[in-house]
């Protein structure tokens, strides 16, 4: 597993710290937290690019709280050169981390997809986005993803 | 680099402009269509218009987490409230025709608008 501590543990402590909230199953709301995360970013003047990378990972995930989960916490924690997003939620976990991360494969209901979600794009598209990821997983107690995104990076 | 106008993109479609009125001289390069907004997020590049018959706030909040410039809901379909209240808010014109996906992709197209495929080929030849 790749660890994204090299980063943090040296370096000072985050020059923005925000933590927010997902409620499971409230579908209304999916994506109301990453515009808040967008609107941060936006607000300290990151990059639009990284602040775009963001965002779409921010709300990758927020979704998958949403769909499967019956809570979690969003942390954002944003450096200098590059902005954290830390993610642990309490749901059902992932039995197979390398199938969930293949473009495609879904667990999703017919009721998520009328959503417009649900098409197995949500881990790999984390994962496109993302300059380093971690995905841990325990069946029967959640899910935790830790992604850094670097302010300055070519565009995707 | 061809850009059109959203106005002449309301034009075309013979669209209803649902939000946004003030932001018909906006510019747009590509297009995506779409009903998985899954797949925008995956796919669509920032600056797009996006075609769709998905309706509820999530189409909005898609487009302002992916920095899209427009939506056109097809088949006539209106927009929930709540994806009107916050696209007024972001900034990001709404449109609808009566047109149906295909039809509305095809005479964009055929006017000049190109994919978002197409603009990610053209920059790779270019490199």
């Amino acid at each position: 597993m790749r660890q994204i501590n090299n980063e943090e543990k040296n370096l000072k402590p985050p020059l923005l710290e925000r933590e927010f909230e997902v409620e499971g199953g409230n579908f209304a709301n999916a994506g109301v937290v990453s515009g808040k995360v967008k609107e941060v970013l936006k607000s300290i003047g990151f990059g639009p690019e990284a602040v775009r990378r963001i965002a779409i990972c921010s709300y990758e995930a927020e979704v998958n709280i949403v769909l499967y989960a019956r809570r979690g916490v969003m942390k954002l924690s944003v450096y200098e050169d590059y902005a954290v997003l830390h993610i642990k939620d309490e749901g059902p976990g992932i039995e197979d981390i390398e199938l969930a991360m293949q473009e495609g494969y879904s667990t999703a209901t017919p009721e998520m997809r009328e959503l417009g979600f649900g098409a197995g794009m949500g881990l790999p598209n984390i994962k496109k986005n993302s300059d380093i990821f971690t995905i841990i997983s325990e069946p029967g107690k959640g899910t935790e993803l830790r992604i850094l995104i670097r302010n300055a990076r070519e565009p995707i | 680099m061809q850009f059109m106008k959203l106005e002449e993109i309301r034009r075309i479609l013979n669209a209803e402009v649902i939000a946004g009125k003030d932001l018909m001289d906006k510019e747009i390069e590509y297009a995506c269509g779409s009903d998985l907004m899954s797949d925008v997020l995956a796919f669509a590049k920032p600056g797009a218009l996006v075609l769709t018959g998905l309706t509820n706030v999530q189409s909005v909040r898609t487009a302002y987490i992916v920095d899209i410039k427009a939506i056109v809901y097809v088949r006539g379909k209106q927009p929930e409230e709540d994806a009107i209240k916050l696209a007024i808010e972001k900034g990001i014109p709404l449109l609808s025709t009566s047109l149906r996906m295909f039809e509305a992709c095809g005479k964009l197209y055929k006017a000049g608008l190109r994919g978002i495929g197409e603009v990610e080929e053209k920059v790779a030849a270019n490199k």
